[in-house]
């Protein structure tokens, strides 16, 4: 009894995480993914009945609108935060003294919740008294800066909060990465007399693409489960405007009432991420077993 | 002659670099600007009074320091129908905060030491089964948990809450203590086998010892994402035991009465102190977590 004990008390010790897991993330996964086939509104059914819920997911404008903005936004916020934090990588790289000091400022936002990211932006940008206010204030009175209440323009202003939130840490990123690129060769570059922009262009960012991988992962992987922002910088408004996947699951799960638009909606969010994710994972795997 | 030429021309590019030079700084200073400008905003505003506020320019300093909105964020300040500020959240966020990310972090320790030294057949699997977990968007396991909490007779309660951050910070946990322990050789184990050292012993005084860093970069991690979380604690709170996150937010979007935007900025900087502080005082720690939990494996 104590031998077997003993052989197997690593398994012992790892079982009830893994139970865990298998449950709450797998079986929950399987949960959502079964009910999302069936007709449960309020409260949830078990007989599979197809994809209702997809047909009635793809009718919704609402649904419609939350997939563009996904997409506006994941392509405006994952670009410019990249090369935000690229172009800020590269000129704290050229031996600043204050180095220690620029990257603390650059990068503390990334420690502040989404939700205190959003209170912040939601007091700059209002009209009545923000940035607006602020222009019109100093003589240009005919000045306009109304996105956070333009159902046009509100998606804008969640870009902008998040790329304030996070540009710092692809900055971190893309530095970490610099600084590993094999000091040997750019001084060879360098008493070749190649000039400093050929020298990233051509040597530096090339060497860097597993860096720009990561990077991406994480933001595209930030942009679909963002939640938090848009919920304290607009609600989703005005209206609908800046609805996001994540803001309609869960308005229909809590607020709606729909089960079954909650669950295939969360699951074309788990297709999303998935997409995206399991190819590099796989990768990152397989070369680690290598 | 030649000389003369030669010299000029090396002044020239050193006038050149000096104003690159300058460039460079400006630009570094301007970026930085940004990204302060929100938490400068923040604070003045949240220490001005209301018809300064209504009167004065956005990025003015305070004519008059008044710390009245912080008085009333912390104590006052109305979530809806109640009125106490953000004290009674700010205190549900530590006594969620404290278990969920002890417990999550000695858990994640075990599993790591088991995956990295005690490998067994399917502890990869198991690993990359709990690996993946940590990519799920949160949205697909809301509903079933929210059912599962009232099931088990904790929904909407704080332990509730450790409970779910305990779960879903596991796999983060698991792969960061992981990644540490490979580092460690395992002829350090093999060693401490032969001389009749067993499985707890071996872990209690080779590997936690050695784990200081690994350990303040985890708790740092969970702490930080577990203070800040807002979806689990919107969904699975009710009132009375919803964190900080959420009691801002509802502050923030009540809408009786007079907008109180001194209050509003007072309470988001208490809700982001704890997080600020930490990134402070063990920045470099933070950084390591962050680059850890992105760049995985």
């Amino acid at each position: 009894m104590t031998k077997w004990l003993e052989e197997n008390t690593p398994k012992l010790v790892l079982a009830p995480s893994f139970i865990a897991v298998l449950i709450f993330v797998y079986g929950f996964i399987a949960w959502t993914a079964w009910v999302s086939f069936t007709r449960s509104r309020l409260l949830p059914r078990y007989d599979i009945e197809g994809l209702i819920q997809y047909e009635r997911l793809f009718a919704s404008p609402r649904w419609d609108t939350a997939l563009n903005n996904l997409f506006v936004f994941g392509i405006l916020f994952i670009l410019i935060a990249m090369v935000l934090g690229l172009i800020l990588a590269i000129l704290l790289d050229q031996n600043i003294r204050t180095e220690g000091a620029i990257r603390t400022i650059y990068l503390y936002p990334m420690a502040l919740s989404m939700i205190v990211t959003g209170t912040a932006w939601k007091w700059i940008l209002n009209p009545g008294l923000g940035i607006e206010a602020m222009v019109r204030g100093w003589g240009f009175e005919s000045f306009t800066f109304d996105w956070l209440v333009n159902p046009n323009m509100a998606i804008y202003t969640v870009v902008i909060a998040a790329i304030w939130q996070s540009s710092g840490f692809v900055m971190a990123l893309f530095l970490a990465g610099l600084r590993s690129v094999d000091g040997e060769i750019i001084k060879a570059a360098q008493v070749d007399g190649i000039p400093t922009w050929r020298i990233y262009t051509a040597i530096i960012i090339p060497s860097m693409a597993p860096i720009f991988l990561s990077a991406f992962i994480v933001l595209s992987h930030l942009a679909i489960k963002s939640f938090d922002l848009v919920i304290a910088l607009t609600g989703g408004g005005p209206g609908y405007a800046t609805d996001l996947p994540a803001t309609y699951m869960y308005a229909m799960a809590f607020s709606r009432g729909d089960i079954g638009q909650a669950a295939s909606s969360a699951m074309i969010m788990m297709m999303v991420v998935f997409a995206i994710v399991v190819p590099y994972l796989y990768s990152e795997l397989r070369s680690k077993d290598d | 002659m030649t000389d003369i030429s030669m010299t000029s021309a090396q002044s020239q590019s050193q006038t050149g670099k000096i104003v690159l030079r300058w460039l460079l700084y400006i630009a570094l200073g301007l970026f930085a600007l940004f990204y302060l400008m929100p938490l400068f905003v923040m604070i003045t505003t949240s220490l001005k009074s209301l018809d300064e506020i209504r009167t004065g320019d956005l990025i003015a300093l305070p004519r008059e320091v008044t710390f009245d909105a912080w008085r009333t964020a912390w104590s006052g300040a109305c979530t809806g129908i109640q009125c106490e500020g953000v004290r009674p959240y700010f205190w549900n966020s530590i006594l969620i905060a404290i278990p969920a990310v002890a417990i999550s972090t000695l858990l994640g320790a075990m599993n790591g030491y088991v995956v990295a030294h005690w490998r067994f057949r399917g502890a990869n699997i198991i690993f990359s089964l709990m690996l993946f977990g940590c990519f799920i968007p949160f949205q697909v396991v809301l509903l079933p948990m929210a059912r599962t909490l009232g099931i088990m007779g904790i929904a909407g309660t704080i332990p509730g809450l450790i409970f779910v951050h305990v779960i879903y910070g596991l796999g983060f946990t698991t792969l960061f203590f992981r990644n540490y322990y490979v580092t460690i050789p395992s002829e350090l184990t093999k060693a401490a086998k032969v001389d009749g050292a067993g499985f707890f012993r071996i872990f209690w005084s080779i590997f936690l010892p050695l784990s200081l860093p690994i350990i303040v970069v985890t708790v740092i991690w969970q702490f930080t994402q577990i203070w800040n979380d807002f979806l689990f604690g919107v969904s699975f709170s009710q009132a009375g035991t919803q964190p900080v996150t959420v009691a801002l937010n509802n502050i923030v979007n009540s809408t009786t009465g007079v907008k109180e935007y001194n209050v509003d900025m007072a309470a988001a900087i208490i809700a982001a102190l704890p997080t600020l502080f930490v990134y402070v005082v063990a920045g470099k720690y933070f950084i390591r977590g962050l680059t850890a939990g992105s760049v995985k494996g």
